[in-house]
């Protein structure tokens, strides 16, 4: 059941974003990082962590998500250091996304050539 | 050969056949809601083996990034990414696609000033405005006594 609903939480967002594509045509660097901020300020309003609870996967899995972390970072950071957790928690958040996807492209750079020069 | 505003607008329009919007709709639709269901997957492995809240939601990032980067150095993502636009964009292993292709693709021009600069084409406006986004956030939460 779970499944299920993070399919079609994770489809329907999606599904949108393809609509957003095909109707405006924002570049790729422009709709992730608008996800981001999109996702981090619902979060903070309190409108986003009811759909990660129906969700689950289907709302953090997207990039929505990524801001969700953040924001939940800074929180949680805000809470425990005070103002210097302002800095820390978002980054640390996020921090294994980053990282992993910073690291394993380096080395998979050593190893692979590009496929599809378009 | 001349052209008014309106024929070349006839021209362009004959030129760029319709895309298909259902179909790429639905197809972002199926693919990126797989993408969540693997995703769902390995939140539910992670919380089995009794990681943290945090512990989980970082592990989930990290094993769906990796798939993503290994997918993209296969040449395997790109391809599903022709046919599923937002499916394999907006996910985050569209984030990990947009660091992994530039990074194979610019190996070229040098592993610092190649790879490790473009790496950031994509993730970088993507960093700094969520960075700055979630510094903004925490300053005001300190600010309302948070």
């Amino acid at each position: 059941m779970e499944y299920l609903r993070a399919f079609l939480v994770g489809g329907a967002i999606c599904a949108l974003s393809q609509v957003l594509i095909d109707r405006t045509r924002l570049t790729p660097a422009r709709i992730l990082s608008s996800y981001v901020i999109i996702g981090l300020v619902l979060t903070a309003l309190g409108l986003y962590q009811p759909l990660v609870d129906f969700g689950g996967a289907g709302a953090t899995v997207p990039l929505f998500g990524f801001g969700y972390s953040m924001a939940k970072g800074v929180e949680a950071a805000v809470a425990q250091y005070g103002w210097t957790g302002a800095f820390t928690g978002g980054i640390a958040a996020t921090a294994g996304g980053v990282a992993a996807a910073v690291g394993l492209s380096l080395v998979m750079s050593f190893f692979f050539q590009s496929r599809d020069p378009s | 050969m001349k052209l008014s505003r309106q024929e070349y607008q006839k021209l362009y329009e004959k030129a760029s056949p319709p895309s298909p919007s259902y179909k790429n709709v639905l197809m972002a639709f199926v693919v990126g809601g797989l993408l969540c269901v693997l995703g769902q997957g390995f939140r539910t492995l992670y919380q089995k083996a009794g990681l943290s809240e945090q512990g989980v939601a970082a592990a989930v990032a990290i094993s769906m990034v990796a798939v993503g980067v290994v997918l993209t150095a296969l040449g395997i993502y790109d391809k599903i990414a022709k046919r599923a636009g937002a499916g394999t964009l907006v996910p985050i292993t569209g984030f990990a696609n947009s660091v992994a292709s530039p990074a194979l693709e610019f190996k070229t021009e040098g592993m610092v000033l190649g790879t490790c600069v473009r790496m950031f084409t994509i993730a970088g406006p993507v960093l700094v405005l969520g960075i700055s986004a979630s510094v903004l956030y925490g300053l005001i939460l300190v600010a309302l006594g948070g």
